[in-house]
């Protein structure tokens, strides 16, 4: 069976749970911006978590079946409808062959997640499924899908209709959205002045907001601390020797516009970084819309690791509820 | 040389050997991830080496960061006493220096140069205090490179000329980044050379254009069906200056996938190199041509 591509939304692309072991390469990890939205997804329709789904950002595709299907709908909050009839999100639902699934407008949050029971069957790339635009790797044909492109569908174990993730389980950011970061990496680099204004200023998501990292603008400008540069760093006070950048990393070019890089990370440059954004954290900045205001906050290493679990038993709870 | 620990949020540790880069720094960094390679710590998901320092992503549900932490320094002490001696290869990459392609790129994108009235060789040539860009290609093209990291983007390799610091190229990167940057562009940025290995944005400067694929998601062109990535730290690079008709028959190559990339295996060792530098490449230079 297959899924034939009517209308591609604004950047959609196939998914899983990324591709891990490669970042030395420049390989990201790539995979799923929102992975618990990704993982209650394929819960909903059967699936193993970490099967291939589509994401799309913004705006939802129109997609027709060739066969019967079982579907679910996860993350932004998106009025999903089958042949024009409204369906619920984060509910799997029944489609028949022939029937197209269409999506209104976004109401909150950013990107939307669609499992088919059997998954998105493109071919295992270096153990992943998931597209790399930049490398024109993975997924369908290594891009974002277009007008006329077919998606081949594995053998589900056949998933049922009728199923939901209970409300209280689902997970948007706040507004303002809050990020915990733990400083680091170079965060001696700025003056203390500029620490505190840091976590003091409310941001806003810039337009520049895509896999690769959320750009964030409208807070002060940042001071460093004066030095003679390092040899080999560039003669910005922001530069350093090109160093690796870890995923959820905050760097500040010229100390001026925040970057938090996400799962299609580069794999290195030569801007230095203050903090990383917390694991239990990044599935949030998937669901941020431009404009969208936003507090970092800061935490230290136990908080952090706290927050994780957290985030963890959540999602034992979303299992034990579909179980 | 000091070695500095931090945390990157709770999945990562990042180590920086150094602030400034040098070989020493470079060859610390490359023996401390090979340590924790073979030390087979668990939890530990990537090991990266960067030009003068590194980066271990982890699972902190295996183990604890702090556990890491001490893991990690635990190897600090090994790893200085390391081996500079390094089995590897060297690769003669062929590159159309003042190509047309970059030649149009950076001048659609001349508002954001430092020196808008300049081509970006003229600049670096005239900032490093060469006498035309001839002489600057010669001392870029003149002594090899190590490849110190590959990343940014999938495949593209970072290199440091193997010349003495005052011998060392630097150049300021672009004011505000291009939008786009040929595929196979020869860039320059602080110290560093690299190749971009796809299109697409950056901020070092254009120097010209190699007709050799090093990345390759398909896995088609002949040297890459094992591996779509060419390069891996510890590589030494040497560029060798082509003209236009030398560029368009090793085009011709590649699209009839015939090309192969001229290199031989190589065993390179620091202190024999920093005792004689340019006797040091010469030998690498012989070992490249010979049979």
């Amino acid at each position: 069976m297959a899924i034939k591509v009517i209308s591609p939304g604004l950047a959609t692309t196939v998914q899983d749970l990324g591709r891990p072991g490669y970042y030395h390469l420049g390989i990201p990890l790539s995979g799923a911006m929102d992975r618990f939205a990704l993982r209650a997804a394929n819960m909903l329709v059967g699936n193993d978590e970490g099967a291939a789904a589509l994401e799309a950002t913004f705006m939802g595709p129109e997609l027709e079946f060739t066969s019967d299907a079982t579907v679910a709908v996860t993350g932004a909050d998106m009025p999903v409808k089958l042949d024009g009839d409204l369906q619920n999100g984060w509910s799997s639902f029944a489609v028949r062959a022939g029937q197209t699934l269409s999506f209104d407008f976004l109401k909150a949050g950013a990107r939307i997640y669609i499992a088919v029971a059997g998954g998105i069957d493109v071919p295992v790339v270096l153990g992943s499924r998931a597209t790399y635009p930049l490398g024109a790797l993975g997924g369908h044909e290594g891009r974002p899908l277009q007008a006329g492109d077919e998606l081949p569908v594995g053998q589900g174990a056949g998933g049922s209709d009728g199923r939901s993730v209970p409300h209280d389980l689902r997970r948007l950011p706040g507004n303002p959205a809050e990020l915990r970061a733990l400083p680091g990496i170079y965060w001696y680099r700025i003056t203390e002045s500029a620490q505190r204004n840091f976590f003091e200023d409310t941001w806003k998501v810039a337009p520049e907001a895509d896999r690769i990292g959320y750009r964030f603008r409208d807070g002060r400008p940042m001071e460093f601390v004066e030095r003679e540069q390092p040899f080999g760093a560039g003669s910005d006070p922001s530069n350093i020797v090109d160093g690796c950048y870890p995923y959820g990393s905050i760097q500040v070019p010229g100390g001026t516009e925040p970057i938090v890089l996400h799962r299609d990370a580069v794999s290195g440059g030569g801007y230095f970084m203050l903090g990383t954004v917390i694991s239990a954290d990044m599935d949030l900045i998937g669901q941020l819309q431009p404009h969208t205001p936003t507090k970092f906050v800061e935490v230290d290493m136990e908080t952090a690791l706290a927050a994780r679990h957290d985030r963890a038993a959540l999602l034992d709870k979303v299992r034990a509820s579909l179980a | 040389m000091k070695t500095r620990y931090s945390f990157g949020g709770d999945e990562h540790i990042f180590v920086e050997v150094d602030e400034e880069m040098s070989l020493d720094a470079f060859f610390k960094s490359l023996s401390m991830t090979n340590a924790v390679r073979d030390s087979q710590i668990k939890g530990v998901t990537e090991i990266c080496p960067a030009n003068a320092s590194f980066q271990i992503k982890f699972d902190p549900d295996q183990i604890h960061p702090n556990d890491m932490l001490a893991e990690l320094k635990s190897l600090e002490g090994s790893a200085e006493q390391g081996d500079t001696v390094l089995k590897t290869r060297i690769v003669e990459i062929p590159v159309l220096y003042n190509d047309p392609w970059t030649h149009e790129t950076l001048m659609r994108f001349r508002e954001r140069h430092q020196d808008p009235d300049a081509t970006d060789l003229e600049y670096a040539a005239r900032i490093n205090n060469f006498d035309g860009i001839d002489a600057f290609i010669e001392a870029h093209s003149g002594a090899p490179w190590f490849v110190s990291m590959v990343g940014f983007v999938a495949g593209l390799p970072f290199m440091y000329q193997m010349v003495d610091r005052p011998r060392q190229i630097e150049v300021p990167k672009y004011l505000r980044p291009r939008t786009d940057t040929p595929k196979l562009t020869v860039g320059y940025g602080g110290c560093f050379a690299c190749i971009y290995s796809v299109r697409g944005a950056g901020g070092y400067q254009m120097f010209g254009i190699t007709p050799m694929p090093i990345y390759d998601p398909k896995q088609e062109i002949s040297y890459l069906k094992d591996f779509m990535v060419f390069f891996s730290p510890g590589d030494i690079v040497k560029f060798k200056p082509v003209d236009r008709d030398a560029y368009d028959a090793a085009v011709e190559e590649v699209d009839a996938n015939k090309y192969s990339p001229l290199m031989r295996d190589v065993t390179f060792s620091l202190a024999e190199f920093q005792s004689d530098i340019d006797g040091y490449n010469k030998k690498l230079e012989e070992v490249l041509h010979g049979n």
